[in-house]
Parts: C-alpha cells; sequence; structure tokens
C-alpha cells in the first residue's frame, strides 16, 4: 500500500500580489525587499538581452532563467558569502546575486572559458554551471562532505530541474546526503519541463520534494513564484544544514517561461493558453503588485529602476565585447597544473597549427 | 613490515599510512576501506591510524564515489577514493570523463581536481565475472586525466606517493595479480617516483620488449628466457600509460630496431595501439620489423577456468619475439 506523503507547501503572496495570511517577520523590512525586486528586474533584463545577443549571433546557445527570478534572487540572497553555490545551466539569476558578473556570463554563454574564472572574491569557490544533468548534486555533497570534516560552519547549495530528480546522480546524492547529514540544501527548479518532457511523465511521485523522505531528511514544497514564500523557506533551509541538523531539499515549483535554450522553439509542445496562463503567476509582477499594495513602490521608481539596470546590462555587454579572444595556447594552458613534458610535441604542433592559420611565422 | 619486504599490496598500504601522516587533506574514501580495511585490506590500519573523518566507509554507489571526490578536492582535500574492482568504475566514469578532467580547464585554473581513484585491474586470480578488467585504454583516451599502473612494490610506493601528490586527477591501477606476488625491500623514506615516465627494467641491444601491468612479470620472465638463447631484450614499464612517455620508447626502439608491446587488454583501440602508431611515426627507418603486439583477444575476460587463455604468457611472448628477429 502507498504510504501518502504530506508535504509543506508555502505561499505568501497570490499571483496579483494579495499577501495571503501572515507577513513573515523578515519581510518587513522594505530596504531587503527592494533590493530583491531590483535584482530581480536587474535579471530579468540581463536575461533579455543574453537572448538577443544570442539571435543577432553575438553569443552562442544560452539558456533563459526567464521566470526563476524569484528562485534564484532568493537563493542567492540568503547564502552567506563562504557558502559555495554548485549550480546548474539555467542559474544566472543566483549567480548575479550571488556576485558573478554579467560580463562573465557573456563570456561563458559566448564560447569564452575565462567566464567561468569568477573574478569576485565572494564567489571564488563557487562551481561552472554544470552542463551533465544532476552531476552538480554530487560535487555539492563532495564539498559539504569537506566543511563537515574541518567542521566548518557553512553550507554548500545545489540546483537542478525537476528532469534532474529523474538521474541516479542525484538520488545517490540526496542517499549520501542523508546517510551523512551533510549540509547541503538542494534546490530543484520544478518549472514543469524538461526540454519536451512535461513533469507529469518525469516522475510519478506526487512531489518532487518527497524524494528527500525516502533519504532520510526533510523535503519541502514552495512556491517558485513568490520571492517572500522561497527567500523564508531557503533561510530556514540553509541555517537547518549550517547548524548541522541535516540537508534539506526545496522543490520550487514554478514554470519556465521561456524556451529551454535559445536552440528550442517550445511552441513544438506546449500550448500557448498554457503559457499565457503562466505568465499570469510570474514572480517579477507579482513581487512589485505587492510593494505597490504596500506603498513602497511606484511607476517612478519603476522606471528609474529599468533605466539604471539597462545602463548595468549595457555596461557588462560593453566589457564583453572588448574582451577579445584568448591565446591559442590557453586552450591546452589549463588541462593540467603544467603541460606534461610527454606531451610537448603536441604543444608545438598547437602553436605552429595556430600560426599557420593565423597567417604567421610558421605560415611558410 | 619487520623484515622490510613488502607486497605490493603492503606497498600501496604503506604508501597511504605515509601520504595521509604527511598531509591531514589527504582523505581515503570507499566501500568497506574503513573497518574492513579495503576487500584486498589496501587501506587496512588506515581507520586505527587517521580516525573515521579521514578514513571513510561510504554508501554502496560508485556514481556518488566519482562525484563526491570532485567537490572535496576542489574544496582543497585531496581524496583517495578506491573502487573494489575496475569492473565497477564504468559507474563513476562520467564524473572523470565531464568533470574531474576538465574542471581546471574549464575554470581557468580557478578551480582543480587534485584526487587519485584507485582501483584493482586484471585476471588471473580466479575471480567471479566483472572482476578481472582491464579497460585502462578508456582512461588513457581522456585529456587532462593521468593514469598510473605500477607493477612492482617500489613503483607502487613511490607513484602512490607522487599520484596524491599531484594537483591532478589520476586513476591508479593496481594489478591484482602482482598484490601478494613477491615482496621486495622496500625503504618507507617518502620517496615518489616521477609520473609520465617509462621504467627500464632491464637493459638490453636486440628487441625491446614494451609491457605495463601485471604483463610486465611474464615479459621479463621473456627476456630471462631470450637471454638463454643470447639475445639480449630490453624490457620498459611504461607505468604511466597517460601521459605516455614516448621518447623513452623511441629511443630504446631506435637502438634495438625491433619491439614487441604485451599488454592484458583486448587488442584493438588498447594503449599498444598507440604506441605502435607512434613509433611508426617517429622511427619508421630505424624498425627492422613491424611492430608485434601481444594482448587479449577482443572478447570479454572469460570466467576464470579459460581465463589464462585470455593473458598473454611467457610463450605467446616468445613466439612474438622470435618472430620480430626473425623478420627478413
Amino acid at each position: 500500500m502507498l504510504h501518502k506523503v504530506e508535504l509543506p507547501y508555502t505561499r505568501f503572496l497570490s499571483p496579483d500580489g494579495q499577501l495571503l495570511g501572515e507577513l513573515p517577520a523578515w519581510a518587513d523590512d522594505f530596504n531587503l525587499l527592494t533590493r530583491l525586486y531590483r535584482q530581480m528586474v536587474l535579471t530579468r533584463l540581463f536575461d533579455q538581452k543574453a537572448v538577443a545577443l544570442q539571435r543577432t549571433g553575438r553569443i552562442g546557445t544560452y539558456a533563459p532563467t526567464l521566470g526563476q527570478e524569484a528562485i534564484g534572487v532568493a537563493i542567492g540572497s540568503v547564502m552567506h558569502a563562504e557558502d559555495v553555490l554548485v549550480p546548474y545551466y539555467r542559474d544566472t539569476a543566483v549567480q548575479l546575486m550571488r556576485g558573478v558578473r554579467m560580463e562573465e556570463i557573456l563570456l561563458y554563454w559566448g564560447g569564452d572559458e575565462r567566464g567561468s574564472d569568477f573574478a569576485e572574491p565572494a564567489v571564488a569557490e563557487d562551481f561552472p554551471i554544470c552542463v551533465p544533468i544532476a552531476t552538480q548534486a554530487l560535487h555539492a555533497c563532495g564539498v559539504a562532505s569537506a566543511f563537515k570534516i574541518r567542521g566548518e560552519h557553512r553550507v554548500a547549495v545545489t540546483t537542478c530541474g525537476d528532469g534532474a530528480t529523474s538521474k541516479g546522480d542525484f538520488l545517490e546524492a540526496l542517499n549520501v546526503a542523508g546517510a551523512w547529514q551533510l549540509p547541503v540544501v538542494f534546490v530543484v527548479n520544478n518549472n514543469q519541463w524538461a526540454i519536451s518532457v512535461p513533469r507529469r511523465i518525469q516522475c510519478g511521485a506526487p512531489t518532487l520534494a518527497q524524494k528527500a523522505i525516502g533519504a532520510g531528511f526533510h523535503g519541502e514544497q514552495v512556491d517558485g513564484n513568490d520571492l517572500l514564500a522561497v527567500y523564508d523557506r531557503a533561510q530556514a533551509a540553509l541555517e537547518r544544514a549550517r547548524h548541522g541538523k541535516g540537508p534539506v531539499l526545496l522543490e520550487c515549483v514554478s514554470y519556465r517561461l521561456g524556451d529551454h535554450t535559445t536552440a528550442d522553439d517550445a511552441t513544438r509542445y506546449r500550448s500557448a493558453e498554457e503559457v499565457r496562463h503562466a505568465w499570469l503567476e510570474e514572480p517579477v509582477k507579482r513581487l512589485q503588485r505587492f510593494m505597490v499594495r504596500q506603498g513602497v513602490w511606484d511607476e517612478g521608481r519603476e522606471q528609474a529602476l529599468i533605466s539604471e539596470c539597462q545602463d548595468l546590462v549595457q555596461r557588462a555587454v560593453d566589457n564583453f565585447e572588448a574582451a577579445g579572444i584568448q591565446a591559442p595556447e590557453s586552450i591546452l594552458d589549463h588541462v593540467y597544473a603544467t603541460w606534461p613534458d610527454a606531451l610537448a610535441e603536441q604543444r608545438d604542433w598547437l602553436l605552429e597549427r595556430a600560426a599557420r592559420r593565423a597567417g604567421g611565422p610558421g605560415h611558410e | 613490515m619487520s623484515n622490510g619486504k613488502f607486497t605490493l599490496l603492503e606497498a600501496v598500504n604503506l604508501a597511504l599510512h605515509r601520504a595521509m601522516s604527511e598531509d591531514e587533506n589527504v582523505i581515503v574514501l570507499g566501500e568497506d576501506v574503513g573497518v574492513n580495511g579495503g576487500v584486498f585490506r589496501a587501506t587496512q590500519g588506515l581507520r586505527d591510524s587517521f580516525g573515521f573523518k579521514r578514513v571513510i566507509d561510504s554508501p554502496l554507489a560508485e556514481t556518488m564515489l566519482g562525484g563526491l571526490v570532485i567537490g572535496m578536492a576542489a574544496q582543497g582535500l585531496k581524496p583517495v577514493v578506491e573502487i573494489q574492482f575496475m569492473g565497477f568504475i564504468y559507474a563513476a566514469m562520467e564524473h572523470l570523463v565531464s568533470h574531474a578532467s576538465r574542471m581546471r580547464n574549464r575554470t581557468r585554473g580557478r578551480i582543480t581536481c587534485p584526487m587519485v581513484m584507485r582501483t584493482p585491474m586484471g585476471a588471473g586470480i580466479r575471480a567471479p565475472e566483472h572482476h578481472s578488467e582491464s579497460t585502462e585504454a578508456l582512461f588513457a583516451h581522456i585529456p587532462g586525466l593521468r593514469v598510473v599502473i605500477p607493477s612492482s612494490p617500489a613503483r607502487a610506493y613511490g607513484l602512490l606517493l607522487a599520484a596524491i601528490d599531484n594537483p591532478d586527477p589520476v586513476v591508479f591501477l593496481e594489478p591484482t595479480r602482482l598484490y601478494r606476488m613477491n615482496p621486495q625491500t622496500l625503504v618507507d623514506d617518502g620517496k615518489r617516483l616521477p609520473l609520465d615516465s617509462c621504467f627500464t627494467l632491464r637493459e638490453g641491444s636486440d628487441i625491446t620488449l614494451i609491457s605495463w601491468g601485471a604483463s610486465v612479470m611474464e615479459t621479463l620472465q621473456a627476456a630471462t628466457a631470450l637471454a638463454e638463447r643470447g639475445v639480449s631484450a630490453e624490457v620498459i614499464d611504461v607505468a604511466s600509460i597517460k601521459p605516455l612517455d614516448l621518447d623513452t620508447l623511441e629511443a630504446s626502439v631506435r637502438k634495438t630496431g625491433r619491439c614487441v608491446i604485451i599488454h592484458e587488454a583486448p587488442r584493438s583501440c588498447g594503449v599498444g595501439a598507440e604506441i605502435a602508431a607512434s613509433l611508426y611515426e617517429r622511427a619508421l627507418l630505424e624498425l627492422q620489423a613491424p611492430v608485434q603486439r601481444v594482448t587479449a583477444p577482443d572478447i570479454p575476460p572469460p570466467l576464470y577456468r579459460l581465463e589464462s587463455l585470455y593473458m598473454p604468457n611467457v610463450d605467446d611472448i616468445l613466439l612474438a619475439c622470435e618472430n620480430v628477429l626473425n623478420f627478413a
């Protein structure tokens, strides 16, 4: 007989920004709310710009974060600087909140490894985005193991989509996190679509959060379009993990408003009606409506904010485009700590190839 | 340990003790490595000496182990993870191929993976199915990895210490057939042996015999038999099959003009093919005869009643040498 698992589901704001029940105490801090809202707007404008840059051939394939702004901003803001983010590829929002620079994200998707060499000290230990599905969940467990071995009160936070929860890596990560009670928080961005496969045929369990129960730790759901809810529950999850009370799986229920990537066309597999409905729930407008209702936001501030963010995005684009291309030898400089003598011959012919193609000294 | 003679297995254990006492960042983990000391006892005594935080019995999940050590290494630990048998390493391969081997490159050196994945390899111990693999070529193909295979207690000790020191991920393959054979005198002096270098075990002038892993034993025996027939064979243990020290191999073949490559792994796309191709590229006109390979056929390791047919023996090597020596 199937055991029914009842897990919490948290939502503070209705889609039109009405407060449902009592506001958590921390949300009285309107400076904080404004800062988080600003970051959501910045993320959305940056994301739109990144898609536009792809459409005009200035960067390669990009995975839009449209609709995931509340999740990313909330997670990024409750993490401490000394925590470590182990992200997947739809994590522009978290990365920006953590301190990864916009031009670095553009460099990465623009085909340049320097985009994963983060300049800000606060993100020096954060992982680059992970493309193979769910593998990052295990890397986060390794990071958390190191924290635990050294007795540090730090948390590893890893993110993934709903599709990733089907993978063995994810389940093995939950298992070891539970077995060792690791200081790790698994954030599942359940945006309903793994490319063309909908949530309902991805997994037979009614929630993804309940996978934590089988691994022996706490899981819960939260409305991923409600910044207040994600912030509140993510903060609780991180504090729990930080204080040695074990891992948490936080399933953020949201919707992927964009295509899987710029190489995808979601109209092939989902209806315009479904997407139109999902837009009614989206996170940026929801928080904005709430702030307007609270009397702390208005059209004037909105316009000023948009203009400020657009300037920041444009400056990042300029920096990205001014970055130039790496030298040919850069493609072997970091394969090993030092290029092995045993492979010296390969270095020689690569550099000869580069010079020949550039019409340089090796051309004759 | 009293007489100072150690088997290859004991040398591995000795090196692990040494590495853990030299550097508190060295962590040993894997299935059954703690209380039980490993199924072959390679990690015996470590738990008592260094405690449960540094000698960790893991859940039974190789994919997990492959991923976990990447996170640990990125945090500055030096994990030495044991996979119980090479036949079970494939579950961890995605992490080796897609992450450990390229984390440094992906981040321009910001995040690195100084880790060692140890696993017993090879046939010849009458083991069950999936316990006799020699699939080193799969790993040798991967840029960013190092693949090291010791064939004596001294090389196991010195190469394992060097592998643990190395700032990049190393796959360290230990031939089970040699684990408990021929104890040798060994001084626990912490001396490292060079990675990326072949070891010339016997100098000779008539023919070069190239091998690694357990087959080095039969190769040395063949060289002794050749010497009795008046043929001077040079024997080289490749030891690091990635990156490959082709200079040493080339120099030897330029000297002898004849070469036989012996490995236990299946022939097609084996490391022997890489070596032969490189020798033709570098020294075609110095070769007096085509390079010959003595290998397993392209079949899975048979169950143990017929496994000896799978493995090259001394006669097979001598036959190949005869062909090469008699080539017109």
